[in-house]
């Protein structure tokens, strides 16, 4: 069990990052297959959606972080 | 595989990608292997290595011969989502610590830890079969392995770039499992988060790049386009921790 859930953390660090990134490959999959945008369009959503996920995630977990150590003060 | 159809002009983005993830991947287990031999013993310790290889190279073969009945676009999507995941994953962690928001990783610190905690387990004298060391080091070989498998397979399958992407991987074992048996030690000086930002961010481009040929999207200047997908994330994520930084100096 503990080996699956170590297979499972290859893919799921951060669950919610992991989650938006599902999402905007899937948005950007039914965009596609929808034809509600050119193909460019889908291409600029996946590109641009993953990059800002991944941002996002980092600035406000590196912020969390930081905001924790300095409550905590110098040990 | 024909090994005359494969474009060896392409070959050297999956090919460098494969040696760098799996020269991460190989340091950590080598690591555990070096611990679990100096501590408990080197027969437990190499057998639980080699079981630890054999299995992983039963599931590539089994894996290996399925993975050409799939219909190529579901193996884009499959694999891009997959290396999309696994890459972000690793570029995420490397960025946080980039940006001094995490620690970094320590190879001799884990070699200590992980040798402390086998000592604490050892009992007395060292024994001519040992199941933990065995165990220390099957399960570190599988694990890790497990990883470089993901990626060599995610790489290599979806552009029949399977060979200088396994090429690639088995290069880089084959040179940390030299210098291991050469130092006798953990190799602390790989810069190990520097390889993780760059392997995240060539990972991350393959899976974008590999999801939308699955979805039938035509890539500007086709494979050409991997390129310029990792020069975005990698200036993105480079301005990221720049202003992580700046923000907390």
């Amino acid at each position: 069990m503990s080996l699956f859930r170590r297979v499972l953390a290859l893919f799921f660090d951060d669950g919610s990052l992991a989650l938006v990134i599902l999402g905007v490959l899937v948005a950007a999959g039914l965009l596609k297959h929808a034809s509600v945008t050119s193909s460019r369009g889908a291409m600029v959503l996946l590109v641009a959606g993953t990059v800002a996920a991944l941002v996002e995630n980092v600035v406000r977990t590196a912020r969390r972080n930081m905001n924790q150590n300095n409550r905590m003060g110098p040990s | 595989m024909n090994i005359q159809a494969i474009d060896w002009l392409h070959a050297g983005p999956p090919m460098a990608a494969g040696f760098l993830a799996s020269l991460v991947e190989a340091v950590e287990a080598m690591t555990l292997v070096l611990a679990a031999g100096s501590v408990r013993g080197w027969r437990s310790a190499l057998l639980g290595a080699a079981a630890g290889v054999l299995l992983l190279v039963t599931v590539v073969a089994i894996f290996g011969k399925t993975i050409g009945l799939v219909p190529i676009e579901l193996l884009q999507v499959v694999v891009g989502t997959l290396l999309v995941l696994f890459g972000i994953r690793w570029l995420r962690k490397a960025m946080l610590r980039w940006a001094g928001a995490i620690e970094l990783r320590d190879e001799d610190a884990l070699f200590a830890a992980e040798t402390r905690a086998l000592a604490a387990r050892a009992g007395s004298a060292r024994r001519r079969w040992d199941p933990t060391a065995f165990l220390t080091a099957f399960k570190a070989i599988l694990l890790e392995g497990t990883e470089v498998v993901i990626i060599v397979i995610g790489l290599g399958a979806a552009g029949n770039r399977l060979l200088p992407a396994s090429i690639g991987a088995a290069a880089a074992c084959l040179v940390v499992i030299a210098a291991g048996a050469f130092l006798y030690r953990p190799l602390a000086r790989v810069p190990e988060n520097a390889l993780k930002f760059a392997v995240g961010v060539m990972v991350s481009a393959f899976g974008l790049f590999w999801f939308g040929e699955g979805l039938g999207l035509h890539w500007p200047y086709g494979d050409a386009a991997i390129l310029a997908l990792m020069l975005i994330l990698l200036a993105c994520s480079a301005l990221a921790v720049t202003s992580i930084r700046r923000s907390c100096s």
